[in-house]
């Protein structure tokens, strides 16, 4: 690059970096500032409390409940997203017969993706609106007046405080696989179809052309998949507001994190405390991305 | 700390701080409303010449800055107080805004010390009170209630509200709150459909458990109610309680005594609840419904009785079928209750504040006292189908069924009636709470879990050093 460029580049850089330290770096900082403070979130005045807010955290039991609901989305969501995803994008892209002109997807692939996909469309809050309506709990409801028809009963669903966390679960699965699923697909198409062919010439089954070709050759999409989806199994906020009764319930079962801060935040007048739980959040998350890109490094293959 | 000139910068910074943040998740979200802002209190005094007339002094061309919360009631109302102002300060600029997110859209104003002149803080996200009592952030009005009342200069304010206004409006032990409207909580039920299966509401416990057979053998169930929000079946479960055991049940309650929930009336309301649960008397799947999918249930007559608040009929206007009449009714008594049946529980609601920071503090009390004027009074009563504090504003109006019948309890209750106030005296209580009375009204915990569980968290309400304690004389 010749000299001069380097000045027109940053300048090019100087107005987004500006604008993301304002926006994005220092409300950070100032969580952290605040978490040390018994800032009420509606006044100017405060006071240092030093790390008590994080002591009374230790002995909260809902915040407590809060992260462990959060680490069973965390291990649900991933997981169930990433086999869909992976599933139908496989079918997709070479789901088809495989005949003399090689491999194919399964007849109407493009409809099927849009299908998929549609969901990444909506907003959260109309995802679950729309959820929380086919689940209601009265026999009206759609998912119970199919399963009352088919003679399987009712169910409380979201009223429940057995499976409520699990309904909102299922809800953040079906509301990230159609993105994953095109994700994975783009990735999918990057792979020299002649490597499927060869491995169908050589006798290789579906099973292990998934297994042996496609999985090991789409590890670091999947693994970036993996940290994205944690990240927004930390949060589940919008869905649990939307869906559940209280929010947070039946019986504080669907409590998470996100919404322990807005309560803090906004509902009690403790905005210190609720940025202690949000510096508390921020750690979480940091440590679960390193953990996973750790756990999951493998060799990077070349094509 | 900072220049004048630096708040519009400043509060620039923080709106579009609150608008990109918000997306950005947990962490982010608080910071986005970074505190900071003067401390330097600007001349409060209004400028003006004090009389009868002005008693706080507005200066008359000072602009006032009303911020309305519109909600059930809407914001019509508030135009019309505001023409009345105008009417007296014509040369006052007014601005008006009708929002529903108060907390987003105030916070940072009280944070930059600029806060609006008269504020409705009311509402899903309205400011927490009790917090902006004990933040000093509250103009004392004590001044509006020893005023001249604009309709007789010989009366003070404080003598033409209803007594209730006056103890709703205390807050760390100072009148800092106007409660305006008057609500009253009851059962609620469609006449028509009553009187054509000769039904009427039960005064004993006992009556009331037949009537709710006859009721589910006529294919209806006979009680509703807003399951997501288990706020509504307390009302009924406290108010079975307090007619059981007197008003010293509420008042221990409200000032976190000792054992306060333990109260063997409590346990006997409780049970009364899950009794009514147990023989299948209340709606399947009520516990999954919001306050709207329950009400309009109620509306299409798949359910007799549904407890609310005398907002019920104006919230349900639209969905309500033309014949229906929205009626009140008392919950029945219990064996040995104390207070009569015709009592009910009500409440002053909608705060009406004006900030200690405001810029036309003198404008705001002064608007405080037309709203407590009769014809204001009498207007709102007009538009929003609800009572005020102001006595006798609602005289000679007509007014709809539900109105009515809420005005005849509230009535007929007299000095028997009663309020609570640990809801919003203190703010971290009563979600917990109605956590715990969702899991009673659907039957999964017994009575005695329920008054320990309660108990739990009142009990670390009144340990927690953050909260200010009040107590109820």
């Amino acid at each position: 690059m010749r000299h001069g460029s380097y000045r027109f580049v940053a300048s090019f850089l100087a107005i987004p970096l500006a604008l993301y330290v304002v926006f994005v770096i220092s409300p950070f900082v100032q969580a952290f500032y605040y978490s040390l403070t018994d800032w009420t979130g509606i006044s100017p005045k405060f006071e240092f409390v030093g790390f008590q807010n994080f002591k009374d955290l230790a002995n909260d039991a809902i915040f407590k409940a809060s992260i462990g609901h959060n680490l069973i989305l965390l291990v649900g969501v991933p997981i169930l997203t990433i086999v869909f995803a992976l599933v139908f994008a496989y079918l997709l892209n070479v789901g088809g017969k495989a005949n003399s002109a090689g491999v194919h997807g399964v007849r109407g692939n493009g409809f099927y993706k849009l299908a998929f996909f549609l969901p990444q469309v909506l907003s959260v809050p109309v995802i679950a609106v729309i959820w929380a309506t086919v689940m209601t709990s009265t026999d009206n409801g759609l998912l119970n007046s199919v399963t009352k028809k088919i003679g399987l009963g009712t169910s409380q669903y979201l009223a429940s405080p057995k499976i409520a966390l699990y309904c909102v679960l299922w809800v953040m699965v079906w509301g990230s696989v159609g993105f994953y699923l095109v994700l994975f697909n783009a990735a999918m198409s990057g792979i020299p179809k002649d490597i499927f062919e060869a491995a169908i010439i050589d006798g290789a089954g579906r099973l292990s052309t998934f297994f042996r070709i496609t999985l090991p050759l789409l590890w670091d999409t999947i693994q970036t998949a993996w940290v994205y989806l944690a990240i927004l199994a930390l949060d589940a906020y919008a869905l649990v507001a939307v869906m559940t009764a209280g929010p947070g319930g039946p019986d504080n079962s669907t409590y998470v994190m996100g919404l322990a801060i807005a309560d803090n935040g906004f509902q009690y007048g403790r905005a210190g405390y609720a940025s202690a739980m949000g510096v508390v959040l921020f750690f979480l998350t940091l440590i679960i991305a390193a953990v996973m890109l750790r756990a999951t490094r493998r060799e990077r293959i070349e094509y | 700390m900072t220049t004048p000139n630096n708040l519009p910068r400043r509060l620039f910074l923080q709106r579009a701080a609150v608008g990109t943040l918000l997306t950005a998740g947990g962490s982010t979200l608080l910071a986005a409303c970074a505190s900071g802002g003067s401390e330097d209190t600007s001349s409060n005094d209004g400028g003006g010449t004090k009389s009868d007339e002005n008693p706080f002094g507005v200066k008359e061309d000072a602009p006032l800055d009303v911020v309305i919360f519109k909600g059930g009631y809407g914001d019509d109302y508030a135009k019309a107080h505001e023409a009345l102002y105008s009417k007296k300060f014509p040369k006052a600029e007014i601005s008006h805004k009708g929002i529903t997110d108060i907390t987003p859209q105030l916070q940072p104003r009280f944070n930059g010390g600029n806060p609006p002149d008269v504020i409705d803080n009311s509402g899903a996200s309205e400011l927490p009170m009790s917090t902006l009592a004990s933040t000093g952030q509250l103009a004392d009005l004590t001044a509006l209630l020893d005023a001249p009342s604009v309709d007789d200069k010989a009366k003070k304010v404080k003598d033409t509200v209803e007594p209730i206004a006056i103890e709703a409006a205390q807050l760390s032990g100072k009148p800092l709150v106007l409660k305006y409207v008057l609500t009253v909580y009851a059962l609620w039920y469609n006449k028509p459909l009553f009187e054509k299966n000769g039904w009427a509401p039960a005064k004993t416990w006992a009556e009331f458990l037949t009537l709710c057979e006859e009721i589910k053998k006529a294919g209806i169930a006979p009680l509703a109610h807003q399951g997501k929000h288990p706020y509504y079946i307390h009302q009924i479960v406290l108010d079975m309680a307090v007619k059981h055991g007197g008003q010293e049940v509420i008042k221990a309650i409200d000032s976190l005594e000792p054992n306060a929930w333990m109260h063997p009336s409590i346990k006997m309301a409780a049970e009364a609840v899950l009794e009514l649960k147990g023989k299948g008397y209340i709606m399947q799947g009520t516990e999954g419904l919001d306050h709207i999918q329950s009400q309009t249930a109620w509306n299409q007559g798949k359910a007799a009785f549904i407890p609310s608040g005398s907002w019920l009929e104006n919230e349900q206007k639209k969905v309500a079928p033309a014949d229906f009449q929205t009626t009140a009714a008392y919950t029945p008594l219990l064996d040995g209750a104390k207070l009569p049946v015709d009592c009910t529980e009500i409440a002053a609601g909608e705060n009406f504040i004006v900030p200690e920071k405001a810029k036309n503090k003198a404008g705001g009390l002064e608007y405080l006292r037309i709203m407590l004027s009769k014809e204001a009074a009498g207007k709102f009563t007009e538009l929003t189908g609800s009572p005020t504090i102001v006595k006798g504003a609602g005289e000679g109006l007509k007014l709809s069924a539900g109105a009515s019948s809420a005005s005849a309890l509230l009535k007929s209750g007299a000095d028997n009636n009663w309020t609570a106030y640990f809801g919003s005296w203190y703010s971290t209580m009563s979600k917990p709470i109605e956590s715990v009375v969702g899991e009673l009204a659907a039957g999964r915990i017994t009575a005695d879990e329920y008054q320990k569980r309660v108990q739990k968290i009142a009990d670390d309400t009144a340990k927690d050093p953050k909260t200010k304690k009040q107590t109820r004389s």
